[in-house]
């Protein structure tokens, strides 16, 4: 053993004692120098991109109008017509008894019955119902009853009146507003005749099957001064709004091109609905199922899967280009296009549909100086989003939103340069639900708002868009002074000129125009 | 204890490599206000996942957290450095290091959002570095090079 060491030494301190205690301290020093260093390089990127940032958040969700319940009449309590009614804070309650067992050992059941006990009461009540399928009207009718959100042997309320046809649920004076979630070719019969009462509408999209009645129901709903609102719940979608204020501020420089999509790769997803076993000719009534469309002998594939028809529907172009339509117009304030064309086929799904499942529509804004794309498929999935695409920068668009700067880019050319801003990778991100909008600085941040890891969980409450949509419906009913919903009658005519101009181009093989001061599609 | 120069200078080495990596770490994570631990905890893997998860998704726990985590990162590496109360930052450190690892355990079947810097089976480097940080512990060398040199009970004379 070494003598130094094992000698005690109880008095004063050597120098050697000093300088073996504090032997380490430069290595303080050596990390100081790393931390300034470290510093230094953040300050200079942390330089704010965009002044009053925190201006441009949402002001939380407006709050329920107060006022008398409002008595509802649903017409079509098929799947989306029940979603509609979980919206509304109904739900059938052998479905509350079912996610209540998934909730078990799935979490995902949890929040979603969490969210849906959470949900704020819209004070409306389901009076009235009506499909053509016993058992959609049966299971509505239970769901409708279903007021206090109970499950099986729970109290429940009166169940809605069931009418056979929806002309004797609109004219009932039981019933102050309607919900049409009806196949398309279904939508603008039900909405007029409702119109026709008085009736307030929610009409799910798209606006019309045909181009006349288009016509028809804008000029029905103007002159009855009825509150009314199409389904397009993207309108509640924070982060479109957030898309508004940035662009407006120019954050992503002039837009020349907007490139939007629908990437699906399922028979769902292709409206290869499942056939219910207890449908048959003598639980729906066909004849009313058809309507104004042209008369076909019954069939079960025609009834589920309806959207595979031109004869019920409005295919790719109103069914799914619409979403993406209404965002943009929401945003950008589109207007009718001044001409579309379109190209595609069936090329997947050849099982006797006569719509398209491959579509590409090309629509032209020459005022703007902008091209809208629309290209889809049923048949893959590769994901290709929502993207507008500026000469500084570009925005992808989603439930999130995300700014990336173009190299090439004027505006940002001088922070390129200087290393504060990176092009390729995002300079700013939005998360749902969260209060602010992030301008993007470390690695991290970046490799995760690239992937969207943040967006797939929200901070605080979580919301339905479609329960926000229907309660900005509802709240414009009862304040009763002419207030109309974000998705007003005038918003859906252009969805749907603009849906019927690229399907028309794609069925007729030539470029569509609009002749804005006629009001034709020439 | 008493160890030779060359095992004297090799723990001493150890004990600071490792108060660096803590030191340095916390403090810039203390001094970035806007930092957090959200996406990474979001993104763990393994039995413990709910856990972390629960915290990420709970404000107020993970603001606390945040904080506690950039202290303990702070402290500890301070403490390994300046020699001082090492054996307690060691098993401070040894235990958020294993809170680490269990919160992204690099186990067959687990697949993390973030890119990982090498191949890892079961070992990784954070579990090294707890190994390491319980040599610091069982070989201590601040009574030789380090602040607790200085207190009376362990002072030597030349």
């Amino acid at each position: 053993m070494d003598s130094e060491n094992t000698q005690q030494n109880s008095g004063k301190l050597s120098r050697r004692d000093i300088l073996a205690g504090l032997a380490a301290i430069p290595v303080f020093g050596a990390i100081g120098y790393g931390l300034f260093h470290h510093f230094a390089e953040r300050r200079k990127k942390n330089v704010p991109l965009l002044d009053d940032i925190q201006s441009i958040i949402p002001k939380g969700i407006p709050p329920v109008v107060q006022g008398e319940t409002i008595r509802l009449g649903i017409v079509g309590t098929g799947s989306r017509g029940r979603y509609l009614m979980k919206a509304l804070g109904f739900l059938h309650p052998d479905r509350i008894d079912q996610f209540t067992l998934w909730a078990k050992d799935n979490k995902y059941w949890t929040e979603y019955l969490n969210d849906f006990y959470a949900q704020e009461s819209l004070n409306v009540k389901i009076t009235a119902i009506c499909d053509v399928f016993e058992k959609n009207a049966r299971r509505g009718a239970e769901t409708g009853a279903n007021a206090h959100r109970n499950g099986t042997g729970g109290k429940m309320d009166d169940p809605p009146k069931r009418f056979l046809t929806y002309q004797e649920l609109v004219a009932s004076p039981d019933v102050d507003a309607v919900i049409v979630a009806t196949p398309d070719h279904l939508h603008v019969p039900v909405a007029l005749e409702a119109v026709k009462f008085g009736k307030h509408v929610y009409c799910e999209k798209p606006l019309s099957w045909t181009i006349p009645e288009t016509f028809e129901i804008r000029k029905a709903v103007k002159e009855s001064g009825i509150v009314f609102q199409l389904g397009h719940q993207g309108r509640q979608t924070e982060s479109y709004n957030i898309a508004k204020s940035l662009i407006n501020k120019d954050v992503i420089g002039k837009i020349s091109l907007i490139e939007v999509c629908t990437n699906r790769n399922d028979p769902n997803g292709a409206w290869v609905y499942d056939i219910d076993p207890e449908a048959n000719e003598k639980t729906i009534d066909w004849k009313q199922f058809i309507g104004p469309a042209p008369w076909h002998e019954f069939s079960l594939e025609r009834f589920f899967r309806w959207r595979c028809w031109w004869d019920y529907s409005t295919g790719l172009s109103g069914d799914l280009f619409t979403h993406e339509y209404d965002a943009l117009n929401q945003i950008l304030a589109l207007g009718i296009p001044h001409s579309a064309t379109a190209s595609g086929g069936i090329y997947f799904y050849k099982d006797g549909r006569t719509v398209p499942d491959v579509l590409n529509m090309a629509f032209e804004y020459p005022d703007r100086d902008l091209t809208l794309l629309y290209s889809a498929t049923l048949s893959s999935e590769k994901e290709r989003g929502k993207v507008i695409m500026g000469h500084d920068a570009y925005m992808e668009l989603d439930e999130t939103l995300l700014v990336v700067a173009d190299p090439k880019s004027t505006r940002y050319k001088e922070k390129i340069e200087k290393g504060i801003i990176e092009p390729h990778k995002p300079i700013f991100s939005y998360v749902p639900g969260q209060d602010k909008v992030d301008a993007i600085t470390t690695p991290t941040e970046k490799y995760f708002a690239g992937r969207g890891l943040l967006y797939t969980y929200r901070d605080g409450k979580t919301f339905d868009t479609s329960h926000l949509h229907l309660r900005e419906w509802l709240n414009c009913i009862r304040l009763n002074n002419g207030t109309q919903p974000s998705c007003d009658i005038d918003q859906s005519f252009e969805e749907a000129i603009t849906a019927h101009m690229g399907t028309i181009a794609f069925l007729e093989g030539r470029r569509t125009y609009w002749d804005p001061d006629k009001e034709q599609i020439i | 204890m008493e160890y030779s120069k060359g095992k004297l200078f090799t723990l001493v080495a150890l004990r600071l490599l490792i108060g660096w990596h803590f030191f340095y770490e916390g403090m810039v994570k203390v001094f970035t206000p806007t930092w957090t631990s959200k996406a990474y905890l979001l993104d763990s893997g393994g039995f413990a996942k709910p856990f972390f998860e629960w915290i990420a998704q709970n404000p107020g726990l993970l603001a606390a957290n945040d904080i506690i985590n950039a202290w303990m990162l702070t402290l500890i590496g301070f403490f390994l450095i300046l020699g001082f109360l090492v054996r307690p930052a060691a098993v401070a450190g040894m235990a958020l290091l294993g809170l680490y690892y269990i919160s992204h355990p690099p186990f067959p079947g687990i697949e993390y959002l973030f890119p990982s810097d090498g191949n890892y089976f079961i070992v990784n480097k954070t579990l090294v570095e707890l190994g390491a940080l319980a040599v610091v512990f069982a070989f201590p060398t601040s009574q030789r090079i380090g602040l607790e040199r200085l207190l009376p009970k362990n002072r030597k004379i030349d």
